[in-house]
């Protein structure tokens, strides 16, 4: 599965780990919620960086104590009609304050880049490598936006209020 | 009227950009139909029965003349000349070919008109008050908080692939003409005992195949607060609503399932840790909105100027039509005007391309060019002198649009049905078409009073039969169209879901029943002004069920 990084193709260092496999030391991994949870200090103690794998129908509150030593999260997309993950990726990075990868896995759409950039994910495992070429034009595709959603693009209301703030009386006056 | 600036404009303009390519990546195969059919729904193009429709917003109801004559020039060049008004206050065009698409939704661009937030699983474009800014009872105009909410939800990067669609209505007036009590939101701006206006906020409406009344969870949310109110009940939506059954991912099925407190207690517990975030509404940012709303300079003029009264004793038809069609208005020397597109045996909310023309030039004229849209299917006409009546009433009579039966029996409201929609189980226009004909005689619908019917050609209920005070719903057996009829229901602020008269009956009985159930009202009402819902709210439906069924 390709994998984009900032907006980049990137190699994924990580390896995927099922239910009942070992843990490996010294490798990064990416573990599932269950297997996580049953054991996370454990893991967490573990020589290489943890990434957990963490289903959408399953709160984030609950890896509130671990995220400051979790490398990835990613959260899943089983199709892409089902939004679960854009709220729990605003959870994590704007109520939690998760600093590490975010990644989507799962059915995304080109379509959706921009929205899941906006929501705080930072890394997407795509369907084509070409979906990689695709994301920067995806991403620039609109210049507007009407709201706030925790990144960094100010909403036209604000942008609005800037610009009024910033011209001179007489340019009003025209 | 709402002045869009190069923010709003660009932002529509790189849409067309957008949209233009998915069409060329659609018709080229690039794109198979299923991968086009979230990207076109996204604009709001359906694949109906015969060809693709494309649903066009008309945010909160409201229209310039401008916008107008573009929805004229679409239907004409692209369309077979005319457009379909709908219980949303939106349009939709039946028969738009792919590959003018992208073309048409250029023109409408360039008038600031978009499909943006009219399909999908999304916030869809918001409605209110048909009269909001000029109704004499209101608190303020509730236009300038659904155009906060509607920037805020226009391509929401959290809430853009909800559970299913998401419907926010608002009013400002003690009549609700929004239905606020039968949508995912409903908010009702009024004053609190200090003064201070602020919303109630009513969750878990809706009609569809399991029928809500809202419930309300904040009985003041100041205004301030109604953005980041509004993104936590989404937000505690899309992620604990149902996704397993589309007809169980309403937001009404979780507020139903959990308990309104219990939903009322979770999105306040979503909403604390948001309330005094970048959501907060700045003062500056609201009165920025509100500045870009502009009124009339209205004349200053007297009330009920004596040609009026003059005409009125003249024509028996201007008189019939005054009475019927034309309502206050706050500024004195003024009166609103609804146009009614309900003429007998017409397609309820349909309008031609030269209708809608005369009618923005009539907007120019005598209404400070800007139309309103009810979610009645009819038109507004929201700013209109009253000397200038005389003269509007012959225009509008000469276009076919000054049928006095706004509210009355003929007023039908009805789906698209069968005859377009891909979803419908039977034909809903010719139901209307017919029950206008059964009803023309004015002077009987006069007499009959309030009277709403609503038609749906399928459960989904876009015709809202729940609250239409007759309801009838189409519903297939054996591949033959039958009829469920309800009555009592309404839609306003008592609103209420009708109550089933007996067993359906067939397409070929539904006039003859609904001509029945009127007929028994007549004998039944104790008084002339006792209206048709509340007959039916003080005797139930047995005695019409008696009636109904004995004749049949």
């Amino acid at each position: 599965m390709p994998l984009i990084k900032n907006g980049r193709l990137a190699e994924d260092r990580y390896v995927r780990l099922l239910d009942e496999s070992p843990i490996p030391d010294g490798v990064a991994v990416i573990v599932p919620a269950a297997r996580f949870l049953a054991d996370a200090d454990e893991i967490l103690r573990r020589d290489g960086p943890t990434g957990v794998e963490w289903p959408n129908n399953r709160k984030v509150a609950e890896l509130e104590p671990y995220l400051d030593r979790l490398a990835v999260v990613v959260l899943s997309f089983p199709n892409f009609k089902d939004g679960r993950g854009y709220s729990q990726a605003r959870l994590l990075r704007e109520r939690y304050g998760f600093l590490g990868e975010l990644r989507a896995a799962g059915q995304i759409l080109r379509d959706q880049f921009l929205f899941l950039a906006r929501a705080g994910f930072d890394a997407l495992e795509v369907a084509k490598p070409g979906d990689a070429e695709a994301f920067a034009s995806a991403l620039a595709r609109y210049s507007v936006f009407y709201q706030d959603a925790g990144d960094d693009r100010a909403p036209a209301l604000r942008r609005r209020l800037a610009r009024m703030a910033a011209v001179t009386p007489r340019e009003m006056v025209r | 009227m709402y002045l869009y600036d190069d923010f709003d404009r660009t932002l529509v303009a790189e849409r067309v950009v957008e949209f233009r390519d998915q069409v060329r990546r659609r018709l080229s195969g690039e794109l198979t139909e299923e991968e086009f059919k979230p990207l076109r729904l996204m604009n709001g193009i359906y694949l109906q029965l015969h060809a693709y429709m494309a649903r066009i917003a008309i945010p909160y109801g409201t229209l310039s003349s401008e916008q107008l004559r573009m929805l004229a020039h679409v239907g004409r060049r692209y369309d077979r000349g005319y457009g379909h008004f709908t219980t949303r206050q939106n349009i939709q065009f039946n028969w738009i070919k792919l590959e003018d698409l992208p073309d048409a939704m250029a023109d409408l661009a360039r008038a600031g008109l978009h499909g943006m937030q009219t399909s999908g699983n999304c916030v869809r474009n918001l409605t209110t008050d048909q009269w909001a800014g000029v109704a004499a009872e209101e608190v303020e105009d509730p236009r300038i908080w659904a155009e906060i909410l509607r920037q805020h939800c226009t391509m929401h990067p959290e809430f853009t692939f909800l559970p299913r669609k998401f419907k926010i209505a608002l009013t400002a007036s003690k009549h609700d003409r929004a239905a606020i009590k039968v949508h995912d939101i409903g908010l009702r701006l009024h004053r609190n005992g200090a003064g201070e206006v602020g919303f109630e906020v009513i969750v878990g409406g809706g009609l569809g195949r399991t029928p809500f009344i809202g419930k309300t969870i904040k009985p003041f949310l100041p205004k301030r607060d109604l953005v980041s109110y509004v993104e936590a009940i989404l937000r505690v939506y899309n992620l604990a609503g149902r996704r397993d059954n589309i007809y169980k991912a309403r937001i009404k099925i979780l507020v139903h399932d959990l308990g309104a407190d219990a939903f009322a207690k979770e999105v306040e517990a979503e909403w604390l840790p948001i309330k005094d975030g970048p959501l907060a509404l700045d003062p500056a940012v609201i009165a920025d909105i509100a500045a870009r709303f502009r009124y009339p300079d209205y004349p200053r003029l007297e009330e009920n100027p004596p040609e009026l009264a003059r005409l009125r004793k003249a024509d028996r038809r201007f008189d019939a039509w005054l009475d019927n069609s034309v309502t206050n208005h706050k500024v004195t020397g003024h009166a609103i005007v609804t146009l009614s597109l309900k003429p007998e045996g017409g397609a309820p909310g349909d309008a031609t391309s030269d209708q809608m023309d005369a009618i923005a030039d009539l907007a120019d004229r005598y209404s400070f060019g800007e139309i309103r849209v009810c979610h009645e299917q009819n038109l507004v006409l929201p700013h209109v002198a009253q000397r200038d009546l005389p003269a509007l009433w012959r225009a509008l009579d000469a276009i076919g649009v000054a049928t006095p039966n706004v509210g009355l029996v003929s007023d039908i409201i009805a789906c698209p049905g069968l005859d377009y929609c891909s979803l419908a189980n039977t034909r809903a226009i010719p139901v209307a078409q017919e029950l206008t004909r059964r009803f023309r005689d004015l002077e009987l619908a006069r007499d009959l009073g309030r009277l709403h019917i609503n038609i749906s050609g399928c459960i989904n209920a876009c015709g809202h039969h729940h609250v239409g005070h007759i309801g009838i719903l189409g519903v297939e057996k054996n591949g033959e169209e039958f009829y469920q009829i309800t009555l009592g229901g309404r839609a306003d602020e008592k609103a209420e879901i009708g109550a089933l008269l007996g067993p359906a009956v067939p397409y070929a009985q539904v006039a003859d029943v609904v001509e029945d159930i009127v007929a028994a009202y007549v004998e039944l009402r104790e008084r002339p002004d006792e209206s048709f819902v509340q007959t039916v709210k003080r005797l139930g439906v047995e005695p019409f069920k008696e009636r109904v069924y004995a004749s049949h």
